[in-house]
């Protein structure tokens, strides 16, 4: 079992909020630009087919993102 | 802030007027322009979109240089008003540099829409700088803007403008402290929806970009796009040329009559049908433009983006890469000169190489001739569908080969704005000045391209043009021992030769070469002097050889290496040798 959950765990629909960004500062900064920082609430929408990217909501944004980059956020328990 | 609207606004105040000019000190070009407001004369700069004035990118450090190297009046930041809730940063940070600024929230109209209030006052009044909710696109509240513009500057008049020193430093004393302003700024002041931003992307979204439906679904829409473009076009297209031949032969051939044969020869049949040829060419290169700005515009996109990504990632790409060769179907070098989007230099090198084997409008010109020349109707329609195949084959395969080459390891994060509607006016201009940058910026090669292949095939002087004695004839012969073997003829050669300046020419060079200008009697010439199975190979050689010297030249200059450039065209020759042989030697023992 992992200690802390994370964003590419989060079955489409539910909702949860990031705890941690735990990438290398170009994606970190490229993540928190477009709004997905600590604090936040994020909602996965939907996940890509054949290990496909996710899409998720942020505030008033939506992403998609990798499943490598997303493994990189961990969310609050 | 990227994707806010900033060039569509930029327009909407300038007027088209721009130009791109080298800013001192900075590597990259920035689009000025100069306006007036109220007969007041102002220079405006567009600085590149970015989202955070300590981030580590390019774009942002540029931002930086520039406003510490220039003293500016006055800066519009430009947010977009339904993301306030990430957006403030950029203009708290310019406030904390105390640089004299108006803060643009454009988009309001989709604001609006999804339900999103905004107090500009209190915004307003908390960043000590005018706030203006405007929408770019719909021409709402540019008058305000004008105006809050010229209050701005005279408010400041009496302070001289100054280059902002120690940015990093003032801007990294106050970082830990600016989330929770933004936060608080927000929740004072902008009042945020708490049900989903917009139903009808939502309802859109569960239908485009389905599991199962999404894949198919995108694929029909494309295809029925390029149908629409071809059945529009080619028609389009084929009257302009008839257009240009008769104003040829009822006042160009007259005119020129009393200068020499040779002069007037070349200025007609060389430089005059060159040129002809592209312009024929512009109503099609128009209508790509136009519906791929529309489907850009609406958002599908980067929507399909998202669809490829999981297939593209395994070849060493992602998503971006599949939309831009998808743009490449209809002219490579705009989708090449699209890689500018990736950072990663292997991601952008490695997508740079697959583009070109995109079956391009160009090339699609030549195979439809050929392949009604060649093949019975039912036959001609799977030749076709075939050479698209291996055209996805061919980007696949060099992909999987060179991956390894120029490995990367570029995140992918990327917007998913919600649907827009396009408007007309908007498309219509940006198809405009993207056709009008195309025409200035081949005429350049296919002038010099179309001079050279005329004093080939005229040369040595008195020679019967594009016959054996002619250079091109000799070369054409001289090629034999290599192209034999994949049943290109001489003739066929100096089409080849022509197809590498532009895959416009090789209809026309053909033309010269059998002497016969009228298709019909062309096809019937062709056919009498080749056979299928080599009329197959040449086909699948133009498909996959280097597309055209525009395509090599931008190549050249988006890379920047020389050695690319030359790995990129001969990686191509090789390949399209290796399947002509293989197709037509496979052709020949079979039957
Ligand atoms: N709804 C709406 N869309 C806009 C507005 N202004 C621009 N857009 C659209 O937003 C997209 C991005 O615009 P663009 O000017 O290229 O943004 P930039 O990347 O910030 O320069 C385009 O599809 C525009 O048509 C606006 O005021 N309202």
């Amino acid at each position: 079992m992992r200690a802390t959950p994370r964003l590419v765990d989060l079955p489409p629909g539910a909702t949860a909020t990031v705890q941690e960004l735990a990438a290398d500062p170009g994606l970190r900064q490229r993540l928190e630009a477009l709004g997905l920082r600590p604090g936040q609430n994020v909602q996965v929408l939907r996940r890509g087919w054949w290990a496909g990217p996710l899409h998720v909501r942020v505030g008033m944004t939506e992403l998609m993102l990798r499943r490598r980059d997303a493994a990189r956020v961990s969310l609050a328990a | 802030m990227p994707n806010t609207g900033k060039s569509t606004l930029f327009n909407r105040l300038t007027g088209h007027h721009a130009q791109i000019g080298n800013w001192p000190g900075l590597t990259v070009e920035l689009l000025q322009a100069d306006l007036t407001i109220h007969e007041r004369a102002l220079h405006l700069i567009d600085l590149p979109g970015i989202y955070d004035l300590r981030g580590h990118s390019e774009d942002e450090a540029v931002v930086r240089r520039f406003l510490e190297g220039s003293a500016v009046d006055l800066v519009l930041v430009v947010l977009n008003a339904s993301q306030l809730d990430r957006q403030l940063r950029l203009a708290l940070q310019v406030q904390q540099l105390g640089l004299p600024a108006v803060v643009v929230l454009n988009m309001a109209d989709e604001a609006t829409r999804f339900g999103v209030s905004i107090n500009a006052e209190a915004l307003s009044s908390s960043l000590e700088r005018p706030v203006l909710p405007l929408s770019a696109k719909y021409r709402q509240g540019i008058e305000a803007l004008q105006n809050a513009i010229l209050a701005e500057l005279d408010r400041n008049a009496a302070q001289p403008a100054e280059a902002v020193t120690q940015l990093e430093e003032q801007l990294a004393a106050v970082d830990a402290g600016l989330d929770g302003a933004m936060a608080a700024l927000v929740a004072r002041s902008v009042h945020l929806p708490d049900t989903w931003r917009d139903r009808r992307t939502r309802q859109l979204d569960a239908l485009l970009l389905h599991p199962l439906l999404g894949l198919p679904l995108f694929f029909l829409a494309m295809a029925l796009m390029f149908q629409a473009i071809y059945a529009i076009g080619v028609p389009l297209q084929e009257g302009l040329a008839s257009l240009l031949d008769q104003f040829s032969q009822a006042v160009l051939t007259p005119l020129l009559a009393p200068l020499p044969a040779w002069i007037s020869g070349f200025l007609l049949e060389g430089l005059y049908q060159g040129l002809g040829t592209v312009m024929a060419f512009l109503p099609v290169i128009g209508l790509f433009f136009l519906a791929m700005g529309v489907v850009e515009d609406s958002g599908y996109l980067s929507r399909a983006a998202y669809l490829m990504d999981a297939f593209m990632e395994r070849l060493g790409l992602d998503g971006r890469s599949f939309v831009l060769s998808l743009m490449g179907f209809g002219c490579n070098v705009p989708a090449i000169l699209g890689t500018r989007v990736m950072r990663d230099r292997g991601l952008r090198l490695l997508s740079m190489l697959i583009i070109p084997f995109s079956l391009c409008s160009a090339r699609l010109n030549v195979f439809l001739f050929m392949a009604a020349v060649f093949f019975p109707a039912r036959l001609g329609g799977l030749v076709i569908f075939g050479l698209y195949l291996m055209s996805f084959l061919a980007a696949l395969l060099t992909a999987l080969l060179f991956r390894g080459r120029f490995p990367s390891n570029e995140p992918l994060v990327l917007e998913l704005p919600p649907y827009r509607l396009p408007t007309a006016g908007q498309m219509f201009s940006r198809a405009w000045s993207e056709v009008k940058h195309f025409w200035l910026w081949s005429r350049r090669f296919i002038i010099l391209g179309v001079v050279a292949v005329w004093l080939l095939n005229n040369l040595p002087a008195g020679v019967e043009p594009a016959s054996s004695a002619s250079l091109a004839g000799r070369l054409g012969t001289l090629m034999q021992p290599l192209l034999e073997p994949i049943g290109i003829n001489p003739k066929l050669t100096v089409a080849l030769l022509f197809g590498f300046i532009a895959k416009e020419i090789v209809l026309g060079g053909l033309a010269v070469i059998y002497g016969q200008a009228d298709p019909t009697v062309l096809g019937q010439a062709m056919a009498a002097d080749v056979r299928w199975p080599q009329a197959l190979s040449f086909m699948v050689f133009t498909l996959l050889y280097t597309p055209c010297l525009s395509t090599v030249a931008v190549i050249r200059s988006e890379s920047k290496r020389l050695g690319f450039t030359l790995l990129s065209v001969g990686w191509s020759l090789l390949l399209a040798w290796l399947v002509s042989f293989a197709v037509y030697q496979g052709i020949t023992r079979l039957a």
